[in-house]
């Protein structure tokens, strides 16, 4: 029964990050892919905590746990930096996706949304 | 862009991969929780995971620590920040709930910090909550001013990495090791680390919301205020 109860955690965080991994390949606005990005981590996350509460003994193993408790403000941080980077884009370029998607245009910068809904 | 297809079927490959690697994992992995209880009576706290931060896995967490220190300076060399004008008079109601909330916020980080030692809390937690503090100081209007102190800012920033990299300077030469701390003394070399990394912390996820390098005006102002992290 307990042994059930990892497994649910365990296959729900792989499932998140593929919800997250799909989203990355399949939308092109970079908002969208930056927010993939954090769900992919999420799932990561959520497989450490399920793998720390499994290990042998009674209390948790307390290294998965730092490991998440600095990875979500490290993650927190990683997405503000991408979230310049997508800003400085489009004030030089207008574009609001990375080179190889749909040609951006020069009407990209308020189209770019609408055109994936 | 990839066919939907493909895309569906190399997710579903990937899920499928990953679902066998975390299942295929050991029931019951030794892991490393006996050996961190074993040692927590030396590491001068009680609760393992700030134990595991800040003095098994101390370099980790330096390194982490700095990270967050270039991802802002990454921020404030791609842009500059916009500030929301202060004009409270139009916002009676957020200033009465900040009025409360502020000194709440910040009291709360404090008692992250200091229970970190024996309870879940510590640097990370608390340096979360200060920053929401802090960003909801700049939505307020209240924070502007210090805002124009980018030296301030700058040192608030770094200090963070700045007294960390102090503590393993001294360390190394006390106890001839990298953040190995004198015996019985561990506690309050990682009070030390994690009441500069909280202040840190809490600037650097605070400005992280304002998105950009503080706006060039006035250079240090002379008005005196009490200075501070969020």
């Amino acid at each position: 029964m307990v042994e059930t109860g990892f497994t649910v955690y365990l296959l729900a965080g792989a499932g998140v990050f593929i919800i997250g991994f799909h989203a990355l390949l399949a939308q092109a606005h970079l908002l969208r892919r930056i927010m993939a990005l954090n769900v992919m981590g999420s799932g990561v996350f959520m497989v450490f905590i399920a793998l720390s509460a499994r290990t042998a003994g009674e209390a948790p193993d307390p290294v998965p746990h730092a490991m998440v408790l600095t990875g979500i403000v490290v993650s927190v941080c990683a997405t503000g930096l991408a979230l310049a980077l997508a800003d400085r884009l489009q004030s030089v370029t207008g574009a609001t996706e990375l080179e190889g998607g749909p040609a951006p245009g020069p009407n990209a910068g308020s189209g770019g949304e609408e055109s994936h809904p | 862009m990839i066919p939907r297809l493909v895309l569906g079927t190399l997710s579903l490959a990937v899920l499928a991969a990953l679902s066998w690697a975390v299942l295929s994992l050991p029931a019951q992995p030794p892991g490393l929780t006996a050996e961190a209880l074993g040692k927590l009576p030396e590491s001068g706290v009680t609760n393992p995971v700030t134990a595991v931060l800040l003095n098994y896995r101390g370099h980790d967490t330096l390194l982490e620590v700095a990270v967050l220190l270039l991802a802002i300076t990454g921020v404030w060399s791609l842009r500059q920040g916009e500030f929301p004008a202060a004009d409270l008079r139009e916002r009676p109601l957020l200033m009465s709930l900040l009025r409360v909330l502020l000194p709440v916020l910040v009291l709360t980080a404090g008692y992250l910090l200091w229970i970190g030692a024996f309870a879940p809390g510590g640097a990370f937690q608390g340096g979360a909550v200060a920053g929401g503090a802090l960003v909801l100081g700049i939505l307020g209007g209240l924070a502007g001013r210090w805002m124009r102190r980018e030296s301030l800012l700058r040192l608030g920033l770094a200090l963070g990495v700045l007294v960390f990299a102090s503590v393993c300077a001294v360390t190394k030469a006390l106890t001839g090791g990298l953040l190995q701390y004198p015996p019985g003394q561990g506690g309050v070399w990682i009070l030390l680390i994690e009441a500069a990394a909280l202040a840190s912390i809490g600037l650097t996820l605070g400005l992280l919301y304002v998105g950009g390098r503080p706006p060039a005006g006035p250079a240090e102002p002379g008005e005196k205020e009490p200075d501070g992290h969020g």
